[in-house]
């Protein structure tokens, strides 16, 4: 469990003055993965995309830890090349601190073009932290569909219109995807809980090997909601059990906020200007659809979590 | 007896990969990210075998795929790894993404090429399409007639990148020279490690004290500046090359230089050619040189940069000139090194030597002594006037109709 009063003394190595809009959630994220690594050097890569972009203009940086970009689909592989070269030369003896790395990656850049990256990487044990910042889809092209995002979500190449409505499949689960990668740590978190937040960056930079967080950061344009609104939305996302917060340590499953009251998904989904179509009355079989696959894998991860379940 | 030019040379039978793998334990770079591929499996293969027995200090990563390859091995680099990968044909295909960024972000990484056909169709033998398909990717592109050539530019690569801070790749033709057992003099360990030195990066992503963002989005406002200092950088290091190879020369004895002129000084008739092709040519060459024809021949060792102007003016006197190509542009008119030594000529205001170009090869498919043979019969006629010079392509050994 993280402490407040400890953790404002961590530096803060990205800065303020970014590109990223108002209410983005790849910011918290950002912001709040360093203050989690404290005084721990660490080593970023970003795959392509809102993040990077944004807190890269040349000849400007908004990072002032060791930075690296260089494709879209390669944060995962980027990451493990820096590490390997950080054991061969510590080995060596050429550099004496330790460090720890970290990729970022959108859902786009980790569901989709990264995700051979990423399993070569995690498979390969390299000692590292994937971050996807998940946000339901290609956000820093315009908004298109992912397989991230969920199903009834309006975006511009799964748009609603007069024939469909939205993109028409359910997200995959990528989160158990890595799980079935059999690494030491895995989380699901949302932005809106610092504390659930932190406490997982920290635990997954001491596993020695590789680590995943999933963690729901909604976008304010794509979504298409109040700036302000954003960590209310991430934890309507908990609440309703549409993204639960839960862990797998070395294989074991736990819930780590349960919902007091579970919410119906409409509450999750009203607020936002992409489900909106949903709600008009031929559409209520779509949220039924929604309701029922929540309903469904909430039960199945309670299941595994109480059962103390292996992965 | 084979006598070996470097006095503490050894003596040994190898093939091109074999020789390209011992460069790499020799030279022993931190990391080596590498995925197989035929013909250049074995390079990395064997190379991992010294990683298993400890012989190397280098760590080796057994990645997914070419592009995450090529990915690991610009991110090694970049965090201030001395750096190496190998592949071929669909390898370095998947990696043409990465090959323009390895570029652009001026890390000094070392490949072993090993040239092979592109499909479709399917072909796992020798020709140079696919680096000749990144020959704009801002790498240095040094190609080996035969496995001595490939050790020795092996050694000579690393030194250049690092000089010049510009990926280098090394080439061997598939099959032909990858899988051929020939004589190789080798050096020894200490003697190559001595030559290469130690690889002292001037910023890198591990020097945590002072860190800094690489891989920026770069706009309009600085792109373009960016990507004229890559140009610039590709143009001088030929004289980087160059200092490398007096150094080699001075060190171990052979002589390397951007292109190779053999008989061409008087010649009336040459063909330009790359790679292993080059040794059957030089026969040719003799046999005509005995017959009295001023056959020549210049083969050319740095594709990328290319030595224009050199070229140019060892080529001013001959009367007709074939420029061989193993890769096809498919462009509808001419294959890649014969556009770029048209240019060269053109450019220089050489226009009287008659050009025409061949394209040979193409999936290993067979080039002897009686192709080139008819080859420089076909010049003598356009040299003397008793032929035209024909226009387009005239494809080599290809059953056309």
């Amino acid at each position: 469990m993280a402490n407040l009063k400890e953790l404002s003394k961590n530096p803060e190595r990205v800065t303020g003055g970014h590109r990223l809009c108002a209410g983005c959630g790849a910011g918290i994220v950002a912001r709040q993965t360093l203050i989690a690594a404290g005084n721990t050097p660490v080593v970023l890569t970003s795959a392509t995309g809102c993040l990077e972009v944004s807190t890269t203009v040349f000849p400007y940086t908004a990072w002032k830890t060791p930075f690296f970009h260089s494709a879209f689909e390669n944060s995962a592989a980027t990451c493990s090349g820096i590490e390997t070269a950080y054991r061969s030369l510590k080995k060596q003896g050429k550099i004496s601190d330790d460090i720890r790395f970290i990729a970022f990656g959108g859902d786009g850049g980790t569901y989709d073009i990264g995700l051979q990256s990423l399993s070569g990487a995690m498979e390969r044990g390299h000692r590292m932290l994937y971050i996807c910042y998940n946000n339901e889809a290609y956000m820093n092209t315009g908004i298109q569909r992912s397989g991230a995002t969920p199903l009834g979500a309006h975006t511009t190449t799964a748009p609603a219109g007069k024939a469909r409505q939205g993109k028409e499949q359910h997200r995959k689960n990528l989160t158990e995807i890595m799980i079935a990668h059999g690494i030491p740590y895995v989380a699901q978190a949302y932005v809106g809980n610092w504390n659930d937040y932190i406490t997982k960056v920290q635990k997954a930079l001491s596993v020695d090997g590789p680590s995943f967080i999933n963690i729901f950061t909604p976008c304010r344009l794509g979504w298409n909601y109040k700036p302000e609104d954003t960590m209310p939305l991430a934890r309507l996302a908990v609440e309703t059990c549409v993204w639960p917060s839960y862990e797998v340590e070395n294989g074991v499953y736990k819930i780590n906020v349960t919902p007091k009251e579970k919410k119906p998904v409409t509450e999750f989904l009203k607020p936002q200007g992409r489900f909106k179509h949903l709600f008009k009355p031929e559409n209520a079989h779509i949220i039924e659809a929604i309701q029922k696959e929540v309903d469904m894998k909430w039960e199945l991860l309670q299941r595994k979590a109480s059962a103390g379940c292996q992965a | 007896m084979i006598k070996t030019v470097y006095p503490k040379g050894k003596i040994a039978a190898k093939t091109g990969n074999e020789v390209m793998a011992e460069a790499m334990r020799q030279i022993e770079p931190d990391v080596v990210a590498a995925y197989p591929i035929t013909p250049a499996t074995e390079i990395v293969q064997i190379f991992s075998q010294f990683v298993a027995d400890g012989i190397v200090k280098s760590e080796y990563v057994a990645v997914e795929s070419e592009h995450s390859a090529m990915s690991a091995t610009i991110a090694a680099s970049a965090a201030g790894a001395r750096a190496m990968t190998g592949t071929s044909s669909q390898g370095l295909a998947l990696m043409w993404e990465m090959l323009y960024i390895a570029s652009g972000l001026r890390l000094p990484i070392v490949m072993a090429e090993v040239n092979r056909a592109l499909s479709a169709p399917i072909n796992i033998h020798g020709d140079q399409s696919d680096t000749m398909g990144a020959r704009d990717s801002g790498w240095i592109q040094i190609y080996s007639e035969n496995s001595q050539e490939a050790y020795d530019n092996m050694i000579q690569a690393t030194k250049i990148a690092e000089k010049a801070k510009l990926p280098t790749l090394v080439t061997t033709d598939g099959f032909i020279i990858s899988h051929c057992m020939e004589v190789v003099e080798t050096y020894p360990d200490a003697d190559v490690k001595a030559f290469v030195g130690e690889y002292k990066p001037e910023r890198y992503l591990l020097d945590i004290k002072k860190p800094y963002t690489l891989g920026s989005i770069d706009l309009q406002d600085y792109y373009f500046e960016h990507r004229y200092q890559l140009a610039q950088a590709m143009k001088d290091s030929q004289n980087v090359i160059l200092e490398v190879a007096k150094d080699f020369e001075k060190t171990f004895g052979r002589k390397y230089d951007m292109y190779e002129k053999y008989k061409l000084d008087d010649a009336e008739l040459a063909i330009v050619v790359i790679g292993s092709t080059a040794g059957t040519a030089k026969v040719v060459v003799d046999a005509l040189r005995e017959k009295g024809v001023k056959a020549g021949l210049l083969k050319i060792r740095v594709y990328r940069p290319f030595p224009a102007e050199m070229i140019a003016k060892d080529l001013a006197n001959v009367k007709a000139i074939a420029v061989m190509d193993r890769a096809d542009s498919c462009s509808g008119t001419f294959a890649p090194v014969y556009s770029d030594v048209v240019a060269a000529l053109y450019s220089a205001g050489f226009t009287v030597p008659k050009v025409v170009n061949y394209v040979y090869g193409l999936g290993g498919r067979e080039i002897n002594t009686e192709h080139i043979t008819q080859v420089y019969d076909t010049l003598g006629k356009i040299a003397s006037g008793k032929e035209k010079p024909f226009a387009g392509i005239e494809y080599i050994n290809v059953r056309i109709k």
